[in-house]
């Protein structure tokens, strides 16, 4: 059952995900050699708790922090821990879900720590175009699969490989709901996309094989041949036709400067 | 937060169907429909109501599923 949003209700959820928005400047902000994943998680928890509002992750089918730090091969759902620091030479990428006035928001950035090899750089600047392929796409009468083919086309036809197993969704009041957007599928299949419905579209994108191992704590996803692995993630809106971006880029690009993807 | 998707899956057969189509248990729960692959049928791959199997989905249709795999 996909739930179509009013007006009022859109504009609530762009609410939730400017909190998470500004949350991962604040991240943004300490992210450096030698900080432990579990500072950010602290960070980003107090900063939502200072806006009124809720760690959206947190207690979500048993997900025991607030954000997810997924760093280098590991794909999506790292649960931070004192005992990883980071390195000269990383990515991390963090995805964020806040909930207040009953909606969800959630957004996701991979970050550069420190100096990071071109050809990794290329990965990130890559997927977050990708990203901006799949927006554009998410018109009224256009297909899921016309984003998933957005994202799929752009990403391996530079030789990148697309993650199957996690997909994005919709959001709303439940961090989860229907429909699944997948990151990769054919023009004109799926669901006929219309105004009022609000998704999450998040590709993941390895530098290596597509093949994910999830790890034994339950969550953490990992590549199997453990090259890196980027994703970003926005939430739009479909609106009068058009995609609306929920969540922004914008805080976090302040606070990188040009160190920015 | 990435939602996991079902494309590849285990479950355990609870009823068997007309023309070749199972009810497949989902180990999450679902029960879906699922039908057995044209490889399986060609090796004369015989599956029973409480077998184990292996399920293809696909995330654009939850109720239905392609059986790719019967364990021993």
């Amino acid at each position: 059952m996909i739930f179509l949003k009013s007006d009022e209700e859109i504009e609530l959820l762009r609410i939730s995900n400017q909190i998470v928005a500004k949350t991962l400047a604040e991240v943004a902000k300490i992210i450096a050699p030698g900080v432990s994943t579990e500072q950010l998680n602290k960070i980003a928890d107090e900063f939502i708790r200072d806006n009124k509002g809720v760690p959206g992750f947190l207690g979500y089918s048993g997900y025991p922090k607030s954000i997810c730090t997924s760093v280098n091969d590991q794909v999506v759902h790292g649960i931070p821990s004192d005992k990883v620091f980071l390195e000269d030479g990383d990515i991390i990428s963090v995805d964020c879900g806040v909930y207040i006035n009953g909606f969800h928001g959630d957004s996701a950035y991979t970050f550069c720590v420190g100096n990071v090899k071109p050809e990794i750089v290329d990965l990130l600047r890559t997927t977050k175009e990708s990203l901006y392929k799949g927006i554009e796409q998410a018109q009224e009468g256009k297909r899921l699969g016309d984003i998933g083919n957005a994202v799929q086309s752009y990403c391996e036809d530079r030789g990148y490989s697309v993650v199957r197993e996690m997909i994005g969704h919709g959001v709303g009041r439940n961090l989860h709901e229907a429909p699944e957007v997948p990151n990769y599928g054919r023009k004109g299949n799926g669901t006929m996309l219309k105004s009022g419905m609000t998704i999450a579209i998040e590709p993941m994108i390895n530098l290596g094989s597509r093949n994910l191992v999830f790890e034994k704590d339950g969550w953490t996803t990992r590549t199997i041949d453990r090259k890196p692995s980027a994703h970003f993630e926005h939430s739009i809106a479909i609106r009068r036709g058009k995609a609306d971006i929920l969540s922004s880029f914008d805080y976090i690009e302040q606070v990188l400067g040009n160190k920015a993807i | 937060m990435a939602k996991q998707t079902a494309i590849e899956q285990d479950g355990k057969i609870i009823e068997a169907l007309s023309n070749a189509m199972f009810r497949v248990e989902l180990e999450n729960g679902h029960v879906i429909t699922a039908h057995i692959s044209g490889k399986m049928r060609m090796h004369y791959i015989k599956i029973l109501p409480g077998d184990k199997v292996k399920v293809e989905m696909s995330p654009y249709d939850l109720s239905k599923g392609r059986i790719s795999f019967r364990y021993k």
